[in-house]
């Protein structure tokens, strides 16, 4: 039966995370912004609560029967995100255990993989200097050499780089196979080679460290492949094993998306706080041409807001379902990703110079917000992405 | 609520009779809407020969008790805007004057009183299509649809009615019409109107688009109404009525915008300049993604406030939200949709240029459509 709104269980759930972002973020957002590479060590204690509630299901389990539609973790993921995002995409991105690497172990780890690692604070590596949004060319080398792997090759852009424990390592087995010879690899950080280099200073996220990290024949064991080692022989194959790469991502879309719709929460809410002030209030009576323009605008952005929203909700729904999503995954992270930095922008230019102050918020939100609709997959990716599956195109005929 | 509400989660299955009914409409779409859209557009086909045929879809019988004839069928704002999305996928004009009888019960069964209901909903129930229609816009370049000025002033006999009414569907040839006005002391409300009583004219109007619908103005000057033409026994409540409008309003337009989404995504795919198909090229590919990507959260805003509608909960502000939304994103799509043809899109020979006329009319209707 069509029903837009969230379970009881999931009201709950974002209730309680909203709480802790206001309580046990919101009070950190400027102090570690201007404190840049800080390591806020007071979301251990929110990244405990939510961890806890996470394995702590409430209630006993239930056993669901095959064909009954579900609101499962993909639905809490992005709800519990649209509120810890309200608080803070920086500290929530700082926060032990947020970071795609525990995704991918996850989603494609052995259970010995899962059982070492899955608890461990775990970062992706993916992007190198030269190697952007066409993930396939990756030039990282993995080399087998008896019972270890060598890694060569220079990762930038690591969220949680040098904070955490893991790293997910992508890198090639022979350059010469293109995408097929991707996979993933795990390292423990304080492997010999594996050295944190840099860390960026960046317009927005600041409390989140990003850090370039180098492989300098770094020895791991080859148990330390994510997924099969075998090279697949023909073009299928090829397409199938690259395709299971890219499949974390269908997965880890929606909660970015989720982020946006967050922070683009936190902006509207404190944009309307800061005009009623001043008595210009939404009342959701007049048409917008009826209205003044800075009463449309808002209107216009609050419908924005609600439409990506449940585009997010959408692709997480499928994803609880066991229906594929690739293309439901990348119209919510396209359509979040843009109103969520056009509506922190647009906050900042409404309120004037009180948005532009560091007094007050506003403008961090509009500079953390721009990440998201770079990272996970940039608006122009998202695009070519879902142009592809609503034209039925392939990658060779849509470039 | 009930407990059974409140165990809801979010899901967008639809029920097996949701799913039939979708099958029934979008055929019918294709084979009896679509091919006429062009030829009433143009003024070749006359739409008054094509609504008789609405008739075997059961959509004004379907709400209507069975006591009084109908199938009695619980009124359900979800399966309105499917139906109406599915309808608006074959032509807006023609889905918008199809559902205008079903928008003035589903407001008489909402708001009328037991014996306006016993009165007329059982002549809805004939082999014959019974035109009736709703009139709230009114021709002024600020109008607001919650202060309507047409006027109703009581009087020994009932109420007398001034002003004038615009873009009422179906304006000529409705038998039964329910004009929105407000009350001397500035309420609103709503009054039944039987045929053509001394006072009121009826004009044909020349539109930029919906010709299908056979818009119409209604002028009123001191129309005398029997005080039982007043809906209802309580006050109208105007804002709900206008809320399910939007609802209506928005799933037409998610149904002519998938329209031309479907059809842009063939022509582009086929037309091919400087040797491959122009959507091989990210500028043209991406206009058609964001088609996509648009006309999806237009369908799920709409869905949401029906859906709310439906289980009682409040939906003002969601389809006031879905209004503007849909009302922006609609002639987006509308006008890209010509974009994409490029100079082909311009001539009539493709239906993207009737669309972008119709679509242009999303943001001006209010108080039709209602779900």
């Amino acid at each position: 039966m069509i029903n837009l709104e969230l379970s009881k269980k999931h009201e709950e759930t974002f209730g309680q995370v909203m709480m802790l972002a206001e309580h046990m973020m919101r009070p950190y957002s400027r102090k570690y912004d201007k404190e840049e590479h800080t390591y806020p060590k007071e979301m251990e204690e929110v990244a405990k609560l939510i961890g806890g509630a996470r394995s702590n299901p409430s209630g006993p389990k239930v056993s669901i029967p095959a064909g009954t539609v579900v609101n499962g973790g993909n639905m809490g993921a992005v709800v519990g995100l649209f509120g810890l995002c309200w608080g803070d995409v920086g500290l929530f991105l700082a926060m032990p255990g947020s970071g795609l690497g525990n995704a991918a172990i996850t989603a494609v780890g052995t259970p010995e993989q899962v059982e070492k690692y899955g608890g461990s604070y775990a970062a992706m590596c993916i992007t190198e200097p030269g190697t952007g949004s066409d993930s396939a060319s990756i030039s990282t080398t993995a080399v087998a050499d008896g019972d270890e792997w060598v890694l060569n090759g220079e990762k930038i852009y690591v969220t949680d780089g040098e904070r955490c424990d893991t790293l997910v390592v992508w890198a090639t087995l022979d350059k010469s196979l293109g995408k097929a010879a991707i996979k993933s690899f795990i390292v423990e950080k304080g492997t010999p080679g594996c050295e944190v280099t840099r860390l960026e200073h960046k317009l927005g996220i600041r409390a989140s460290d990003t850090a370039a990290i180098s492989f300098n024949d770094c020895r791991i064991p080859k148990t330390n492949i994510l997924g099969s080692a075998e090279l697949a022989t023909d073009a299928e194959g090829r397409k199938k094993a690259f395709g299971g790469v890219m499949q974390t991502f269908d997965n880890t879309r929606p909660p970015v998306a989720a982020m946006a719709i967050g922070a683009s929460r936190a902006a509207l809410d404190m944009s309307r706080e800061l005009l009623k002030e001043e008595g210009v209030e939404l009342k959701f009576d007049k048409k917008p041409t009826n209205l003044s323009a800075l009463q449309a605008e808002l209107l216009q952005m609050e419908a924005e807001w609600h439409g990506a929203r449940l585009l997010v909700l959408k692709a997480a729904w499928m994803a609880d379902n066991k229906m594929p999503n690739s293309m439901e995954a990348s119209m919510c992270k396209a359509k979040a990703g843009r109103v969520g930095n056009n509506i922190t922008l647009r906050c900042v230019a409404l309120c004037q110079s009180l948005g532009y102050s560091e007094n007050i918020l506003l403008e961090k939100f509009a500079r953390d917000s721009k990440i998201l609709d770079i990272f996970e997959g940039t608006q122009q990716i998202q695009q070519l992405i879902v142009a592809r599956r609503v034209l039925e195109k392939s990658s060779s005929e849509l470039k | 609520m009930t407990d059974e509400t409140q165990d809801l989660i979010f899901d967008l299955t639809l029920t097996d009779d949701q799913r039939m009914n979708r099958e029934t409409m979008q055929r019918f779409a294709t084979v009896e809407i679509r091919p006429l859209a062009k030829t009433v557009d143009a003024g070749d086909s006359p739409a008054q020969d094509f609504y008789p045929k609405t008739v075997e879809l059961g959509i004004s019988l379907l709400p209507i008790p069975e006591a009084l004839g109908g199938a009695g069928v619980d009124r359900s704002p979800s399966s309105n805007a499917l139906i109406l999305e599915d309808l608006a996928h074959g032509d807006l004009s023609l889905a918008l004057g199809s559902i205008s009888p079903a928008a003035f019960i589903n407001t008489l069964i909402d708001q009328g009183s037991d014996a306006q209901r016993e009165k007329y909903l059982p002549l809805f129930c004939s082999e014959d299509f019974k035109a009736a229609t709703t009139a709230l816009l009114e021709p002024r370049a600020t109008f607001e649809p919650t202060e309507p000025a047409t006027s109703a002033t009581a009087n020994s006999e009932g109420f007398s009615l001034s002003g004038t009414k615009s873009m009422v569907p179906l304006g000529m040839d409705a038998e039964l019409v329910l004009i929105i006005a407000h009350m001397e002391n500035g309420d609103p409300a709503a009054f039944i109107v039987e045929g053509t009583p001394a006072g009121m004219t009826r004009t044909v109007e020349e539109n930029m688009g919906l010709h299908g619908a056979q818009l119409a103005t209604l002028t009123l000057d001191k129309v005398q109404l029997p005080s039982s033409a007043l809906l209802g026994e309580g006050p109208f409540d105007l804002q709900r009525f206008i809320d399910l409008s939007r609802i209506g309003i928005c799933a037409l337009a998610v149904g002519t915008c998938q329209a031309v989404l479907d059809y842009v995504k063939t022509y582009c795919n086929e037309r091919i300049a400087f040797g491959e198909p122009i959507t091989n090229r990210q500028s043209v590919a991406f206009m058609i993604a964001d088609i996509a990507i648009e006309l999806e959260a237009m369908r799920l805003m709409t869905w949401r406030a029906a859906s709310r509608a439906e289980q009682g909960l409040d939906f003002h502000e969601h389809a006031y939200l879905a209004k503007v939304f849909c009302a922006e994103h609609a002639m987006k799509i509308g006008t890209d949709g010509v974009q994409l043809l490029g100079g082909h899109g311009f001539c009539t020979e493709h239906p993207v240029e009737l669309w972008y006329r119709d679509l242009r009319a999303i943001a001006i209707l209010e108080g039709m459509a209602s779900v």
